[in-house]
């Protein structure tokens, strides 16, 4: 099985708030700086990609951010518009289907149909050779996927599609769909977790959940900002026996090392725990004391993916 | 800074509500445990599918039912409760089936419903139908008046109307009135859409399959006769969220993103006219008061390696707790400063009753209290 970056395509998922969106980007860094052409989707508008690059809005477009990195944000109505044009070959049928707003209504009604179309924008994009004419073509595709629950029904939106439609061709597309999100060899996925009780037992059961029921290739966990060690247990006695004769001014920074102490104490448990939970290899990513993420911390973590 | 206590002062129901990974269930279960602790009879409701609460509580697994929290367990992690604490794990697609069960005017209907692929994936995966069921089982215990106060746990959102607006959402969708032109391709359809329309709907036959246009219209022809009650209910359901006994408490952590986020949502409550209670800020590093010891002042104490060390930890620390200072202060801005509970980072993780415990040590205590065990830390 290839190595995650040399796959065509990549979802980052885990639990809400562990950092996700970042390592999703620092991913598409990680692709970029191997000289591959690369995009970062986003599909829930939160323009994270603008934001850490200083970009105005990215939007359904494809917009380049750095050398070698575009980004989009999928808006599943523009992507329901697309397959359409891209389904329907007669321009007559095409829009007298858009006049009539059938379609519309059939995606309103239709239960899992936006995300359906949502992660057909994914596949297009990793095409080797894209269904958009004149479209750029990617090396890697890295999505920015929805957390652990919605995660789990968004990959799952083909397999399920397939079933409600039994026949037809959003059937076949559906199915192909499943197909291509499953292949090891071109679609990966990886887990982020942080070191923390919760966050590492939801790790372990999403791996399960998208080995068992969806199928995909679960590639890495990501263990998230881990603290570096900074003082080790000699250190600890030698801090704790200070704290006991120390005046106030030196009180906080004792404290604040010992706090730090126990907390890596924890996070390399919640490693330990994780190592046990998990049967994919697990890269640890450094905590960044940083108040906000610009770029040359992104590209810190890319290095290290 | 007043607590939980004076926020919650009358009230029958907590709402917490946030965006993911703030922390939201563990302090759900903590105002729960806090309260049963002082004496009520609380039930907390958590959401599917982490079983977050089931690993606080000690609980194997939570059913759609409440079920009593073993006061020994209480009393083992070093506290006497003088009420009762019962808890659940919201179950949504069961929800959904008994509301159908419940709404349906026959059997057959009601089977025909159940095993439509449509309502299947409806009631599994939709946007909107977690958070309607949530709220829905609020409304359907709050009916028993079995207990004292409610709290419930709302599936993670960035924006509050993902989770407000969930009942209309869910009752326009059965209402299916787009879906009218798949029903009568010809008659109605016709004079509404205009002439043509039954040629586009052979387009989309062609494009989306026959049988899963099929299995739409027996779900929404299966669906018509539930409307209104489905209507009428989630009307209900929304005149208890904006009761004077409801109180919606918006949780965050402290960095820039959720904060931001914490603000929007507090404005998107006052808009829609809730009863908000406060924010809690979870794990916010404080920031010391008094000014620390430089690294000459700890190389009295510590060899220069160790004193090095402890000084670039501390001020890696300080750059965070400024970071939170300066987002918590704009969140107080925004609101009532009074209404914000700070909750410090704990030096360990939070997913017992020990540590539920010792979150309510700051999210219960007076203004004075608070005070003391900040400095004490």
């Amino acid at each position: 099985m290839p190595e995650l970056l040399d796959k065509n395509l990549v979802f980052v998922t885990g639990k809400g708030g562990v950092g996700k969106s970042t390592i999703a980007l620092a991913m598409g860094m990680a692709g970029a700086a191997r000289g591959k052409r690369t995009i970062v989707c986003e599909i829930s508008k939160q323009e994270n990609a603008s934001r850490l690059f200083r970009k105005g809005e990215i939007g359904f477009n494809e917009v380049g951010v750095a050398e070698n990195l575009w980004a989009i944000s999928i808006d599943p109505d523009e992507s329901m518009r697309e397959y359409l044009l891209l389904q329907l070959k007669v321009r007559a049928a095409r829009d007298l289907l858009v006049r009539s707003r059938l379609f519309n209504y059939l995606a309103a009604a239709t239960p899992g149909l936006r995300e359906l179309v949502t992660i057909g924008k994914i596949w297009e994009l990793a095409q080797p050779r894209r269904r958009v004419k004149k479209a750029r073509e990617y090396d890697l595709v890295v999505v920015d996927a929805p957390a652990t629950g919605h995660g789990i029904a968004f990959l799952q939106t083909p397999r399920t599609f397939a079933g409600i439609a039994r026949v037809g061709p959003i059937h076949n597309q559906a199915k192909a769909l499943d197909r291509y999100i499953t292949d090891h060899q071109t679609t990966g996925v990886a887990i982020v977790s942080i070191p923390e009780e919760m966050p590492v037992n939801e790790s372990a059961s999403l791996e399960r959940t998208l080995d068992e029921q969806v199928g995909v290739a679960v590639d890495r966990v990501y263990m998230n900002a881990m603290y570096p060690e900074r003082f080790d247990q000699a250190d600890a006695r030698e801090l704790q026996e200070a704290l006991d004769g120390a005046n106030g001014l030196a009180r906080a920074p004792i404290n604040a090392a010992l706090s730090q102490y126990r907390r890596s104490l924890t996070q390399r448990e919640q490693l330990e725990r994780l190592k046990r939970q998990v049967s994919s290899p697990i890269k640890s990513l450094p905590f960044i004391f940083k108040p906000k993420l610009e770029v040359p911390e992104v590209e810190r973590l890319a290095a290290a993916l | 800074m007043a607590g939980v206590t004076e926020m919650l002062e009358g009230k029958q129901i907590a709402i917490c509500a946030g965006s993911g990974g703030v922390g939201k269930t563990t302090t759900s279960a903590a105002i729960a445990a806090g309260l049963a602790c002082r004496g009520q009879r609380v039930a907390v409701l958590t959401i599917d599918p982490a079983k977050r609460l089931a690993d606080s509580l000690g609980l194997e697994e939570l059913g759609n039912e409440p079920r009593k929290v073993d006061p020994k367990l209480l009393e083992r992690a070093g506290t006497e409760i003088k009420g009762e604490l019962w808890a659940m794990m919201l179950d949504a697609k069961a929800t959904f089936d008994d509301l159908v069960k419940k709404h349906a005017p026959d059997e057959e209907t009601r089977d025909r419903i159940l095993q439509n692929q449509i309502y299947r994936q409806l009631s599994n995966a939709l946007a909107g139908s977690q958070e309607y069921m949530a709220m829905e089982k609020l409304y359907e215990i709050h009916q028993e008046g079995r207990y004292d106060f409610l709290v419930l746990d709302t599936p993670p959102s960035r924006s509050a109307l993902d989770f407000l607006d969930a009942p209309r959402r869910l009752t326009q969708f059965i209402e299916g009135r787009g879906m009218q032109m798949f029903m009568r391709p010809t008659g109605l359809a016709t004079r509404v859409v205009g002439r043509g329309s039954s040629m586009a709907l052979g387009v989309l036959k062609r494009v989306v399959g026959i049988d899963l246009l099929a299995d739409l219209q027996e779900f929404f022809t299966a669906f018509s006769g539930m409307v209104g009650g489905f209507q009428e209910r989630a009307k209900r359901v929304n005149e208890l969220l904006a009761d004077p006994a409801t109180s919606f408490i918006v949780v965050c952590g402290p960095a820039g993103e959720p904060i931001d986020e914490a603000v929007y949502f507090h404005r998107q409550l006052v808009e829609a006219k809730l009863p908000v209670g406060g924010v809690i800020v979870n794990k916010v590093h404080y920031q010391s008061e008094v000014e620390p010891a430089s690294v000459e002042e700890l190389s009295a104490l510590f060899d220069e390696d160790l004193a090095e060390r402890v000084g670039s930890n501390f001020a890696d620390y300080q750059a965070l707790a400024s970071r939170d200072a300066r987002n918590i202060d704009r969140l107080a801005r925004e609101l009532d400063a009074r209404r914000v509970i700070r909750v410090p980072y704990l030096d360990e993780d939070v997913h017992d009753l020990e540590g539920l415990l010792q979150i309510n040590r700051y999210l219960f205590a007076s203004a004075e209290e608070r005070e003391a065990l900040v400095t004490a830390t």
